[in-house]
């Protein structure tokens, strides 16, 4: 423009009206402009505790969701030739032949000779067959099976039988064997039928066995298949081991984290979603009604929450031993979104008076532009991470009520009701106890630490910081 | 000061109302009765039943005799129990709970103010990690995983020591006590320690300890009387809500050690539908929460004058 005003005519050219080439006279922007939530996600990557804890949530779903496509596994099915085995036991098995019965304690020619209390054969899940000699002064004798290696002349074990008749010096166990070790004890009883401290052991060491039949009816061989005694066929693998039933562990978890997810996710976002819309009314109202709304609230909230937790499974005619996944989320949703309502109230309350929103009213915003625009981007922050905090919450709660029996009944599984189980076997199989238990803590480990991390990601407070 | 008091203790009266309707109203709504077992065989015999425990009336009026005798103090005979009254049930068996309880309370309240002012002093040094990582197992943990990880660890100790030192279950004396203490607070002591931390960090760097500093006065006052007394302000708050939550969450404490508590035959009721039972310790147990939140706010109040204004 200056060639205008420096007083000095020219005639204007071609060149002057082609276009200027890139060049910036403004100061390039410090950083890029991003949104609200574009600025929260970066920060929440930043968080390297949040981002492993997103990954478990990911996984965790994967596991419930995938899972149960991968390992087909009915967790409702029994192996009974498989209880409480640990993970990554040996589950070969021998194939033997169908069981005849003993008769007149004839002795299998491997295990001839010997003295004292010894095998008649070798020794299999089918049966164990003992044999001792016959002991002075003895009138009677009584088997004992142990599980662990005899010490102690007063801890022999369960009794298993009393030898009354003449002659016999033999007894077969076919009693829920297992493969593993037992120790026999034989304990010579007087005319009178006491024990006396005079006795015998033995240590052996059952091989777990199946036949061909057997093998062939549950599908463990292929149809085309030959089977001859002595041939060790696999038993089905269990990756996590077998509960006390002989479930698979591992299909019972996944089975479990669908209990435990639908009522873990679907509570909280049904009575978050319910107070905010209560909170958001009561606060946007204002006056007499907020007031009423709010009372009422409060006392809900004062309601002991278990005690009340377990009258709704009543209420709604669960008794003990009937699975209560339903009312259990009604009642965690009547009893829960007060808290929600209080904090959006709060959060709306504090917004209404903001100066940006008296800005928006002055240039004429609605109601509608107010809520949509304002409101609620503002108060979904604190929401999301209210959603988060309450998700270990809610399955804490499932797996309390499960664990005391007010939950999930036992077909069905539950982290909570495995948990209990568990619990009754923790001393000899510990790990029907860890395994829940650990899937309980990791989850809610996964949702708290992401809460925490999400709570830091949204507090604008932080962006300042940076 | 008055004021607010009469006030709470409205507010709280009216809360205990509130519980107690709808408690009653959900026990009548609960489909079938508990007479209609085995035991009322015959029309006759149902409706002797009935009259001892008042079922012949209308609703509305066994309503107003139920809040009548919850006003005397009187919640009943038990169902599955005859000739045992509730109030002898919960005289017997809430004194034990109350026990754990408090004994819990303050072994949570204790233990979350000292780690976290520990956490705080040691701020990104290796004994807040420690303390924080313990805190973030305690919180994520359910109780009954720690009680019986803690009866496991004892039945080893004992074993170990060759003699008893703690029981692994029971009641009676102070040593039956200490581990479902330690069990049932330890979540609210993980919680609380999280608050105390965040609060003892706000009040570190107030202007008032600044001022504290730059009078002279040494370190250690300045850490019990301006840091502690300060920041232990928001913990008092959670106190009412941690009774509720330890007080209520007993009933599995109280049943992986075989306490005979009141949780635990409150659950045994609901198993065995005992409805005076159920409905009896239900208002007994909301009352008390509902006054002990109360009184959590009135010593809040006393130490902070400014929670009255407001």
């Amino acid at each position: 423009m200056s060639q205008y005003n420096d007083g000095v005519h020219r005639t204007l050219r071609d060149s002057d009206f082609e276009p200027l080439g890139e060049q910036s006279t403004t100061p390039l922007l410090v950083r890029p402009s991003r949104s609200y939530w574009q600025d929260a996600w970066i920060r929440l990557k930043a968080n390297r505790r949040a981002l492993v804890s997103l990954y478990l949530v990911i996984g965790l779903l994967l596991f419930t969701f995938i899972g149960p496509m991968i390992w087909r596994v009915d967790p409702a099915l029994q192996d009974v030739d498989q209880i409480s085995i640990a993970p990554g036991a040996d589950r070969s098995a021998l194939v033997a032949e169908a069981y005849e019965p003993w008769v007149n304690g004839q002795v299998e020619p491997d295990f001839a000779g010997g003295s004292g209390l010894r095998l008649a054969a070798e020794p299999t899940t089918l049966r164990v067959r003992l044999l001792w000699d016959p002991m002075p002064g003895a009138d009677n004798y009584r088997v004992y099976r142990n599980n662990y290696p005899i010490e102690d002349p007063q801890a022999l074990g369960i009794p298993l039988a009393d030898i009354t008749r003449d002659n016999v010096y033999w007894y077969e166990d076919r009693l829920d064997l297992r493969a593993r070790d037992y120790y026999y004890a034989v304990v010579v009883l007087d005319e009178l039928g006491q024990p006396t401290d005079q006795f015998e052991t033995v240590e052996v060491n059952v091989g777990r066995v199946i036949t061909a039949v057997e093998a062939r009816n549950r599908g463990l061989v292929g149809a085309g298949e030959s089977l001859a005694v002595g041939d060790e066929v696999m038993m089905p693998w269990h990756p996590l081991g077998t509960d006390y039933l002989g479930r698979d562990m591992l299909a019972r978890l996944m089975a479990g984290a669908r209990v435990s997810l639908f009522i873990g996710l679907l509570a909280p976002l049904l009575y978050v979603v319910i107070g905010v819309v209560y909170g958001a009314s009561a606060g946007f109202l204002g006056g007499k009604a907020d007031q009423v709304m709010m009372r009422f609230a409060d006392f809900v909230v004062a309601l002991p929450f278990l005690l009340f937790m377990i009258l709704f499974q009543v209420v709604f005619g669960i008794g003990p031993g009937e699975s209560g996944i339903v009312p259990m989320l009604i009642a965690l949703v009547v009893l829960l979104w007060p808290a929600t309502a209080r904090l959006v109230r709060g959060q709306i309350l504090q917004i209404r008076e903001e100066a940006y929103v008296s800005a928006a009213k002055l240039l004429g915003a609605s109601h509608h532009y107010l809520i949509l625009r304002h409101m609620i981007p503002n108060t979904l922050g604190v929401i999301l991470v209210t959603l988060t905090f309450a998700v270990p919450s809610a399955i804490f709660t499932e797996a309390f009520l499960s664990f005391i029996g007010m939950g999930v009944a036992p077909p069905t599984a539950s982290w909570g009701s495995m948990c209990n189980e568990g619990l009754k076997n923790m001393l000899t199989h510990p790990h029907e106890l860890v395994f829940p238990a650990a899937m309980i803590s990791i989850t809610v480990l996964a949702f708290n630490l992401l809460g925490d991390g999400l709570r830091d990601a949204l507090d604008a407070k932080m962006r300042s910081a940076e | 000061m008055w004021a607010y008091t009469l006030k709470r203790v409205l507010q709280g009266i009216i809360t205990v109302w509130f519980i107690a309707t709808a408690t009653f109203f959900g026990m009548h709504s609960v489909p079938g009765d508990p007479l209609s077992g085995e035991r009322a065989s015959t029309e006759a015999i149902r409706a002797n039943l009935e009259a001892r425990y008042g079922l012949d009336r209308p609703l509305g009026e066994q309503y107003v005799i139920f809040l009548g005798n919850m006003l005397r103090g009187d919640f009943g005979i038990s169902y599955t129990q005859q000739n045992r009254e509730v109030n002898d049930i919960i005289r017997e068996h809430f004194p034990v709970s109350a026990t754990l309880g408090i004994l819990a309370v303050m072994i949570a309240a204790l233990g979350g103010v000292l780690w976290g002012a520990l956490t705080a002093l040691y701020r990104n040094r290796l004994p807040d990690y420690i303390i924080m990582f313990l805190v973030i197992l305690g919180i994520s943990v359910p109780s009954f995983v720690f009680a019986a990880l803690g009866q496991l660890g004892l039945v080893g100790l004992n074993s170990a020591a060759g003699r008893t030192l703690l029981p692994v279950a029971g009641w009676g004396t102070v040593s039956h006590m200490l581990l479902p203490a330690l069990v049932l607070g330890l979540g609210t002591m993980a919680y609380m320690t999280r608050l105390m931390r965040s609060s003892m960090l706000e009040v570190m760097s107030a202007d008032y300890i600044r001022t504290a500093k730059a009078k002279g006065l040494p370190m250690s006052r300045i850490f019990t009387h301006h840091q502690l007394r300060n920041a232990v302000l928001p913990v008092i708050t959670v106190l009412g809500p941690a009774i509720a939550a330890i007080t209520t969450g007993g009933f599995v404490v109280e049943l992986v050690f075989a306490i005979p508590g009141l949780g635990r035959y409150f659950v045994q009721a609901v198993q065995q539908l005992d409805y005076t039972v159920i409905m009896g310790t239900t208002v007994f147990y909301g009352a008390f929460l509902v006054f002990m939140v109360i009184l959590v706010d009135l010593v809040y109040s006393w130490v902070d004058p400014r929670v009255r204004l407001q």
